[in-house]
């Protein structure tokens, strides 16, 4: 069964048309990217999935139930979390309190059972604590889990933003550039651990990249958008032929041209 | 942030003048004449030596500070031309005074003035010069004590500190200590000077052991196993409770009066600390819900009061309490629920509002039947347990201490759970939160329902322990003194509100001598506190890290560490 079927979706800023009829479907178990000329609407259309804007049209299903228009607490518990283009970490707080609040939609303690704190409250802390260990061996930052999240270095902060995004057990994770500035090796890290989220953990992977070697290598499918619209989509292999492609990156007339026919249109932006 | 420029003697006659021009307005704000009667210790010192030649030491240790970091032999050249500069634009002010009459527009600029600045012997332009040479000599005391070992030099601070709030609080500390101390310590006005060599010694001695064992104590007990280091934290928690219950007898009822102030200030901050320490939102309407909860218990225990007296049965204090909370919570989520959409400045304002509209309704003549107006209401219940009633403040000092002991405990459990995590995500970033399935009304609607509430609690024994109250006493400025309680002392940390309401609400209150000139010192203290210290007091760690970004920085640094990240797309 689909996972996630956007259907026509609509949105507007002011004069601007960012997203214009996009159908996207999404497989379950599978990493599937979406890439674009900057301004493309990539973005917008994770904004739109994730409840923080409300597409004019369109329909959104999730597991099979409209999920558009609802706030983003209610889409977060329905089992979609994300990660953020620019790092949105609660700095000042330890690594560890980081992934405790992305646990928030598991835990059950309200104000009474906060105040009392019987066995069951002092239980699920514990429990949840050692999840969230679990979870920071998983990306490689148990060891840095009393932290302040702000002293880590640049990957390790894109790492912790993934953990944290873990810790609600999502079925679908929207990763939003999620090996931006980082170098070579950061970068490869970054690739397994995406492969990993999908071979052992079994979850759902939409990713907005910008480095093409990345996407190239683990997506399963890939959507390309163009101005608010989808120009093409297809395995790794398809995309970098498709003529429609090499023209939104590289301006018309570069298709037909002899030089580029075999080369992927490789990472456009630094 | 400071500039590379060397610092030049130019600069330390700079600072000097603004040193000078701080000691003209404590002059001309009549502060100098007022404190001159005063005496610290008797026939030796007043307070307005201790302010002047204070302010005047201040500015040469900063400058020699500075100045030390260029260049060595800067230094004391530069902090005696400062500490000069001031006592000099000082002296210039007497000067004036006695060329020209200042009282037209400076009611305090008179001759007694002057002859204070100036004694009358060596009145005119000598004058001037020996007090701007003793300015220079101020200086020079400043820059010999940049030699003196920190611990030692926090030491004699600490003893002139000392002496100075003894001389201060004569008034105070006489009733409580026992005779024979009093006449070694005090005369009629002022410390002995036996007493006060005696106090500076004694407290000398205390700052030093202070500042030697807080650095040992503290890593101690970190590296106790957890199981004595909760015993020791046990054991502590013990002895202070004993301490809180043994004070009012040591205070006796002036003392234990103003404890009680100190305490309505406590649960008010402990709440307010939830809704803007944890949850980040301003709320500049807080005495509205302090105000709900007295009125609540005035209307319903009074015997006064005949309409209302028709429709409601008259309750005991015992009976009416949970209702003078639940009123306040009641009011805070009927508040919050179309408030708490809006954020930041739009909150504060809308809440600001809703304080005024509070206080203006109790005054109204309309409601006049129902609340009392103006005149406020009387003969408001008091806590009685069999044939006991507590009346006197000594007596009222135990609920307000039961009362703040769940107002800590309720605020520290709610803190380190689920809902701590969720209002500290809040505050940090609204829309991540969001994205982490947090209900962004609902956990704010919590933690404005539990600062009401405990509003409403400090309101109700408010009323009670006063017996009658009026609407003058809800005032935006209630608001505005319970968030500087939080910002002095910490905000978002429990023993910050502590500090905080005990610096900002007690000590004004022991210090009567400056009571003409409260705001005025309220005002140096939180501008002094915002650029110095903006943390607060009894600052909570993450306020620290958020605070003071270069320094955090370094302590765990990576050597692949890229600071920024790269804006793509």
């Amino acid at each position: 069964m689909t996972l996630l079927i956007a259907r026509n979706i609509k949105k507007r800023f002011g004069g601007l048309q960012a997203l214009t009829t996009l159908d996207v479907t999404v497989e379950p178990k599978s990493i599937h990217s979406v890439i674009g000329p900057n301004g493309a609407g990539k973005t917008t259309f994770f904004n739109c999935l994730t409840g923080f804007y409300k597409p004019e049209e369109g329909e959104i299903l999730f597991e099979g139930r409209a999920i558009q228009g609802m706030p983003p607490d209610r889409v977060a518990s329905r089992g979609i979390s994300r990660t953020y283009q620019n790092i949105r970490l609660f700095s000042n707080v330890t690594v560890l309190e980081n992934v405790l609040v992305g646990m928030h939609r598991h835990l059950h303690t309200g104000w009474f059972g906060a105040v009392i704190r019987p066995p069951t409250v002092r239980r699920e802390e514990v429990a949840a604590n050692d999840e969230a260990m679990r979870i920071l061996k998983f990306v490689d930052l148990d060891k840095k889990a009393d932290f302040v999240a702000k002293n880590l270095p640049y990957g390790e902060q894109r790492r912790l933003e993934i953990a944290r995004a873990l810790a609600s057990k999502p079925t679908l994770i929207l990763l939003d550039e999620p090996t931006a500035g980082m170098n070579p090796k950061e970068t490869e890290d970054t690739t397994d651990l995406i492969r990993r989220l999908r071979d052992d953990l079994g979850i759902t992977v939409l990713l907005i990249e910008h480095d093409m070697k990345v996407v190239m290598n683990i997506s399963d499918l890939i959507t390309v958008l163009d101005f608010g619209k989808k120009i093409a989509e297809g395995d790794s292999l398809a995309i970098r032929s498709d003529t429609h492609v090499i023209e939104a990156y590289l301006g018309r007339g570069a298709a037909t041209g002899d030089s580029y026919g075999a080369k992927t249109p490789a990472k456009t932006e630094a | 942030m400071k500039s590379d420029r060397p610092f030049t003697l130019v600069d330390a006659a700079k600072l000097g003048l603004y040193g000078g021009i701080s000691a003209i307005l404590i002059s001309l704000v009549g502060m100098t004449a007022a404190f001159a009667k005063t005496a610290i210790i008797a026939d030796l010192l007043t307070m307005a030596q201790v302010l002047i030649y204070g302010l005047a030491f201040m500015v040469g240790f900063v400058v020699v500070g500075r100045a030390a970091r260029g260049s060595r032999g800067l230094a004391l050249p530069a902090g005696a031309l400062a500490s000069a500069v001031t006592m000099l634009s000082l002296s210039l002010l007497a000067l004036l005074i006695g060329a020209v009459n200042l009282r037209t527009i400076f009611t305090n600029a008179t001759a007694e003035l002057a002859n204070l600045i100036l004694p009358g012997e060596t009145s005119g332009l000598a004058g001037a010069l020996l007090l701007t040479g003793a300015g220079a000599a101020v200086g020079l005391v400043a820059w010999l004590l940049t030699f003196v070992p920190t611990r030692i030099r926090n030491g004699l601070f600490g003893g002139i500190a000392a002496v100075v709030l003894f001389g201060l609080m004569q008034d105070v500390l006489v009733p409580i200590l026992p005779k024979s101390v009093d006449d070694f310590l005090f005369e009629s006005k002022g410390l002995t000077w036996v007493g006060a060599v005696v106090v500076f010694v004694l407290f000398f001695i205390l700052s030093y052991l202070y500042a030697m064992r807080s650095q040992v104590r503290i890593s101690r007990l970190d590296k106790l196993p957890p199981q004595q280091r909760q015993i020791a934290r046990f054991a502590f928690t013990l002895v202070a409770l004993i301490i809180l219950t043994l004070l009012p007898r040591i205070l006796g009822p002036f003392l234990s009066e103003v404890a009680n102030q100190v305490g309505f200030y406590i649960i008010m901050a402990l709440g307010l600390n939830v809704v803007v320490g944890f949850a980040g939102m301003l709320d500049l309407g807080y005495v509205a819900f302090y105000a709900i909860g007295a009125y609540t218990m005035a209307v319903l225990t009074t015997p006064e009061l005949p309409i209302m007296r028709e429709i409601l049965p008259q309750l005991t204090f015992w009976e009416a309490l949970p209702f003078a909370v639940g009123a306040a919570l009641l009011a805070g989520i009927l508040l919050g629920i179309p408030v708490l959409k809006t954020r930041g400045d739009y909150l504060a304002i809308i809440t600001l509002g809703f304080g005024e509209i509070i206080r203006l309704l109790v005054l109204s003549d309309a409601l006049k039947p129902f609340l009392g107006g103006a005149q406020g209401i009387t003969g408001v219940g008091r806590p009685k347990i069999d044939d006991f009633t507590a009346t006197n403040p000594q007596q009222f000092y135990y609920l307000i201490l039961v009362a703040i002991v769940v107002a800590w405990f309720i605020t520290s459990r709610l803190k380190s759970s689920r809902l701590g995590r969720s209002w500290m995500a809040i505050r940090e970033d609204e829309d991540v939160a969001a994205a982490m399935s947090i209900n962004l009304v609902g956990y704010k609607l919590l933690a404005f329902a539990t600062g009401a509430t405990l509003a409403g609690l400090s309101g109700a024994l408010f009323a009670s322990k006063l017996g009658s109250m009026v609407p003058a006493s809800f005032n935006v400025l209630v608001s505005i003194n319970v968030l500087a309680v939080l910002i002095v002392g910490g905000m978002g940390s429990l023993p910050g509100a502590v500090v905080g309401a005990i610096v900002l609400i007690g000590l004004p209150e022991l210090l009567r001598e400056f009571n003409e000139f409260r705001w005025w010192v309220y005002g140096a203290v939180l501008v002094f506190m915002m650029l110095n210290k903006p943390e607060g007091l009894w600052p909570e760690a993450t306020r620290v890290r958020e605070l003071h970004e270069a320094e955090a920085e370094h302590t765990h640094v990576d050597d692949d560490a890229s600071p920024t990240a790269p804006a793509t797309a």
